[in-house]
């Protein structure tokens, strides 16, 4: 029982290709940067920077197959609080000069 | 009864990391899981306050903030991301390694997962020194200039304001940084005691938290890369 730990992780082909996968979307991310999308760049730079955090998260950090479902709730619950953090300070912000 | 009793109390002495107040390995280990996964949710808040910090003043002053980030070197940062990766690749594969059983893979990959991160720290050491030369170093000697528009016209760029971007450019790298330090003295650790023969398919926890640990100082360079050195850019 205790012996045979379940196997995590995945092949080394797949952690490969993961790899390429954000070695590709960092050079789309720099791409990006050159190309005038008026206030859209900043939204590419940081959506794409989402979608190589959460494939580090999900595949290499093994959130996605993990045994203990706690272990992803309290990843959610982080992030979840981050994301109080910036936007509750951004609505103040953000809102001074509407007077 | 006392039979099954005496073999279960022989199988788990097989495993002498296990600790008795769990029931067995997976237990233990979905435990130590659990606790790091809790810590690095205080690291990411952590660094939150700084990206909070950032984007605040990013909003307020986006003009010196611009300018400050052109000073930046992109193919620096770029290779510098590039390492971080494939330095996350070689930790997955460490850990991987490491279920298999397989000692001598598993202390290369360490071994590699430290030189990548030295390298990310070695570049990142030549565009500090850059910036020491350049006087971009908040403090008396800052000055920021030879920032032009698409005429070649200089703009005047307010000098608190960029140090401002500068401020936060070296405590949010210098930070970064420091969990690098601490990442590849840990890897070193790991990978004598990988040598040594520590770890086992059936007890491998500390690469796995290890790993975790490492991966998470690589999301935060994935978000500093683009949020520092990448602000506009295209003029």
């Amino acid at each position: 029982m205790s012996d045979n730990a379940e196997h995590t992780t995945r092949s080394q082909g797949f952690y490969l290709s993961i790899g390429m996968g954000l070695l590709v979307l960092t050079a789309t991310t720099v791409g990006a940067a050159f190309v005038n999308l008026g206030p859209f760049n900043p939204v590419i730079a940081l959506l794409i920077a989402t979608i190589k955090a959460t494939l580090v998260v999900l595949f290499f950090m093994h959130v996605k197959g993990a045994s203990e479902k706690l272990t992803a709730a309290v990843v959610v619950s982080g992030f979840f609080f981050l994301a109080i953090l910036l936007s509750l300070s951004l609505a103040d912000y953000l809102t001074r000069s509407w007077r | 009864m006392h039979d099954s009793q005496a073999t279960t109390v022989e199988h788990e002495a097989h495993n002498p990391a296990l600790v008795h107040q769990f029931a067995d390995a997976q237990q233990q280990k979905n435990a130590a899981s659990l606790g790091m996964w809790l810590f690095l949710v205080t690291e990411i808040m952590f660094f939150g306050g700084m990206f909070c910090a950032y984007l605040i003043y990013r909003l307020a002053h986006f003009n010196a903030f611009a300018a400050g980030s052109q000073q930046l070197s992109i193919l620096l940062g770029a290779t510098n991301t590039a390492v971080l990766i494939i330095s996350s690749v070689t930790v997955v594969l460490a850990v991987k390694a490491a279920e298999a059983g397989k000692r001598k893979v598993l202390v290369s990959y360490l071994v590699v997962t430290v030189l990548l991160g030295m390298t990310f720290l070695v570049i990142k050491g030549f565009e500090y020194k850059e910036k020491f030369e350049k006087h971009h170093v908040p403090g008396e000697t800052f000055s920021l200039t030879n920032t032009f528009d698409d005429n070649g016209k200089q703009i005047p760029i307010n000098q608190k304001k960029a140090e401002l971007f500068f401020s936060l450019y070296f405590a949010m790298t210098g930070m970064h940084a420091l969990h690098m330090i601490i990442g590849c003295g840990l890897f070193s650790v790991l990978a004598v005691l990988a040598w040594k023969g520590h770890y086992t398919p059936s007890y491998f926890t500390p690469i796995e938290n290890a790993g975790l640990y490492w991966h998470l100082v690589d999301i935060i360079w994935i978000y500093l890369f683009p949020l520092l050195y990448l602000i506009s850019r295209h003029s």
